[in-house]
């Protein structure tokens, strides 16, 4: 056989939340270190997909991606279906938990983007020692709506269209275009009311201010990057979340904007490597 | 009157006129006559706006996806569906080759209140990449001599 095949691996595992039982699919390569990685809301585990791909990260990481239920090859859960679909702060937390104990993964780094980069600040608050490290990209305790979610889900308007649209202008404009292209892709073939019940996390549910100031990094390094294009979740509420957290670090990525891992994988790559490198030097890997 | 964009307020390093942003605006019909597969996105689209910057509105009447005409505004008793007005700077920003951050798109504009959106948002909504690329064309053609 010639023909090139990639190294990542996707598997199904049937794992237990709430009570229910969830068959989440999820990719994964490389040895080492536990990485878990997050997608952003309303898209899928592609979004990792060079991250899954990197030579040298994969040396020292297993690199896995899972899509959450409702999301990508995870479907919904049997009794969800003629439901609305609202992610918590509860329900997200519980995913991630059962998800790393179904896989019997010794205490993962968790890197999430988005609403994934808020859920990591919830798990640094309540559950920091069961983590090793972990990552939050354009992540912050809170920032403010800049458009209405009703307009994500109703019939007279086509959600894919709509979603990807939206969030389009989140990606900075100097990454390829075909990456770019295929970050909004995963936008346009999401759930009907999935992007829109994710966000109900995001708006409604999941505000951290106030209580952020609890983490403590001596427990689990944290590590904040944002990229310099992304007016959803800002830099500077990055950074107002940072100076909150004492001994957090903040980066901001320059010509990344909300999608960094998947709009500009070479970029992103530049600001996640010397985070990699310093969580191997904390684990000796 | 030339003015940079720091001297009206904190924003991007680009120089312009308001008769340059106006002027630009004017061409926009021109532009997307010429580019085929964004009038096809709006084939479904048929709808009268008020579009452009905020020292000179224009009535934009788009029947299938082409703009069929575009007359300064006021126009009397001339109705609108909706409105999408910035401000000339945040037009000559959005329209550079590589946009600053913050100034790269129709929604980061309103976010930071140089841009105001109003009305029935319903045809805005529902063909959200069609007017954000129809009203980015002036980019692609050279805003400012930059291509």
């Amino acid at each position: 056989m010639t023909a090139f095949i990639e190294p990542i691996v996707g598997r199904y595992v049937h794992v237990e939340i709430d009570g229910e039982t969830n068959r989440i699919y999820f990719e994964e390569n490389g040895s080492g270190i536990p990485l878990v990685c997050l997608h952003t809301a309303g898209s899928d585990a592609r979004q990792w997909r060079h991250l899954l791909t990197d030579k040298e990260f994969t040396k020292h990481f297993r690199v896995i991606a899972f899509d959450m239920p409702w999301h990508g090859k995870s479907n919904p859960p049997d009794s969800g279906y003629g439901t609305e679909y609202k992610l918590t702060t509860a329900s997200y937390t519980a995913t991630i938990r059962a998800f790393c104990k179904a896989l019997d993964l010794d205490r993962p780094v968790v890197m999430g983007c988005s609403i994934g980069g808020r859920i990591v600040l919830n798990l640094a608050i309540d559950h920091a020692k069961e983590f090793r490290a972990l990552i939050g990209l354009e992540a912050a305790d809170f920032q403010q709506p800049w458009y209405d979610t009703a307009w994500l889900n109703r019939p007279d308007v086509h959600g894919g269209e709509v979603c990807a649209a939206l969030v389009s202008g989140l990606i900075a404009p100097q990454g390829p275009q075909v990456a770019r292209n295929e970050t909004l892709w995963g936008y346009k073939q999401g759930g009907p009311g999935i992007f829109k019940g994710d966000l109900y996390f995001y708006r409604v549910d999941g505000d951290l201010r106030g209580r952020t100031a609890s983490i403590d990094v001596r427990e689990c390094p944290l590590y904040l990057l944002t990229g310099e294009y992304d007016f959803s979740c800002t830099p500077e509420d990055t950074l107002r979340t940072a100076a909150g957290i004492k001994g957090a670090e903040a980066t901001v990525m320059e010509a990344l904007g909300h999608f960094p891992m998947s709009e500009n994988p070479a970029q992103f790559r530049r600001y996640i490597a010397p985070v990699l490198d310093d969580i191997r030097a904390r684990n000796g890997a | 009157m030339s003015v940079s964009a720091e001297q009206r307020s904190k924003g991007p390093p680009v120089s312009f006129t308001d008769a340059a942003v106006i002027d630009a605006f004017r061409h926009i019909p021109d532009y997307l006559a010429r580019d085929a597969a964004l009038m096809a996105r709006g084939r479904l689209l048929d709808v009268d706006c008020l579009l452009g910057p905020t020292v000179q509105p224009f009535h934009v009447s788009i029947r299938a996806g082409a703009i069929v005409d575009i007359t300064p505004a006021p126009v009397l008793m001339r109705s609108s569906r909706f409105s999408y007005l910035a401000s000339p700077q945040a037009w000559a920003a959005y329209w550079q080759p590589m946009p600053k951050a913050g100034w790269h798109d129709l929604l980061s504009l309103t976010k930071r209140g140089e841009a105001t959106l109003s009305g029935d948002l319903h045809p805005f909504i529902a063909h959200l990449q069609y007017f954000k690329d129809v009203l980015a064309l002036p980019r692609r053609h050279g805003f400012g001599g930059a291509a």
